[in-house]
């Protein structure tokens, strides 16, 4: 059973993934994307990460998608229902892409991976924490640093000059 | 579903399908939409290293760094093309070419 669901979340993720980068209408790709992200978070919650998961929701679909759909409609006159998008230079990228993608799904199998046997499954919140604030507090601090930074910055570059 | 390689697989996919979006959309929102895709992948990768290497947080914490990244870059990216359509009335990324208009 849950290697049904597993399927399915794969599925989920991966099909919206190329909706998103196939679909003719951007808003199509955006909401596309919110599916896409929601299977990712499906496939973090196989992988125990429960924290990451629900900060997955939380960041990716309540925060950037949002802020993908107000560019969407920013930079697209309503009135003018033209939000179609076309892609370029098909074939070059497909034989890219693929050129790559099996590259790397080589390296994937090829290579002698090492898996630990018998994980014991724990709860992952308290663990980071005690992580971000002993081992990573640098990082920890510097992250923000670029968040306020970044609020800054976007704030100043999309304001009206005077 | 408890095996390395399928995750590092769909990641792979999740991957190229990312770098697809990169390289052949012309809207410049479409291309911020492939770089969130990359950086998905690239998370889900963190993540399964972690949970097949003995519940290693190190790549939770990572991960967790990745999406503040992303937040970042998604916030100034969207201001950029923001200004770049009030300049150039269009974000096809081919067509803003000029330094000045």
């Amino acid at each position: 059973m849950a290697d049904f669901t597993f399927w399915i979340v794969v599925g989920l993720t991966l099909g919206s993934a190329f909706m998103v980068v196939q679909s003719k209408n951007l808003l199509y790709s955006a909401y596309a994307l919110l599916f896409s992200f929601i299977g990712v978070t499906g496939l973090y919650v196989f992988l125990w990460a429960d924290f990451i998961a629900v900060v997955q929701v939380v960041v990716y679909v309540g925060g950037i998608l949002i802020l993908i759909i107000f560019g969407i409609m920013l930079t697209n006159k309503i009135t003018s229902v033209n939000i179609s998008h076309t892609s370029v230079q098909k074939g070059i990228g497909t034989l890219a892409v693929l050129g790559i993608a099996t590259l790397l799904a080589y390296m994937v199998f090829s290579t002698p991976w090492i898996e630990l046997a018998n994980v014991e499954q724990e709860e992952t919140t308290a663990s980071i924490g005690r992580l971000l604030m002993m081992d990573y507090l640098l990082p920890f601090e510097a992250a923000s640093l670029l968040l306020l930074g970044a609020l800054i910055g976007a704030t100043t570059l999309s304001r009206k000059e005077d | 579903m408890d095996s390395l390689t399928n995750y590092l697989v769909v990641s792979v996919v999740l991957f190229s399908l990312g770098l697809f979006g990169v390289i052949t959309r012309r809207n410049g929102v479409a291309v911020l939409m492939g770089v969130e895709l990359i950086l998905n992948s690239a998370n889900l990768n963190f993540l399964a290293f972690a949970r097949f290497g003995g519940m290693n947080m190190a790549g939770h914490v990572f991960a967790l760094f990745v999406i503040v990244l992303a937040a970042a870059e998604a916030a100034v990216a969207l201001a950029i093309i923001i200004n770049i359509f009030n300049n150039f009335q269009t974000i096809n990324v081919d067509e803003v070419s000029d330094l000045k208009q």
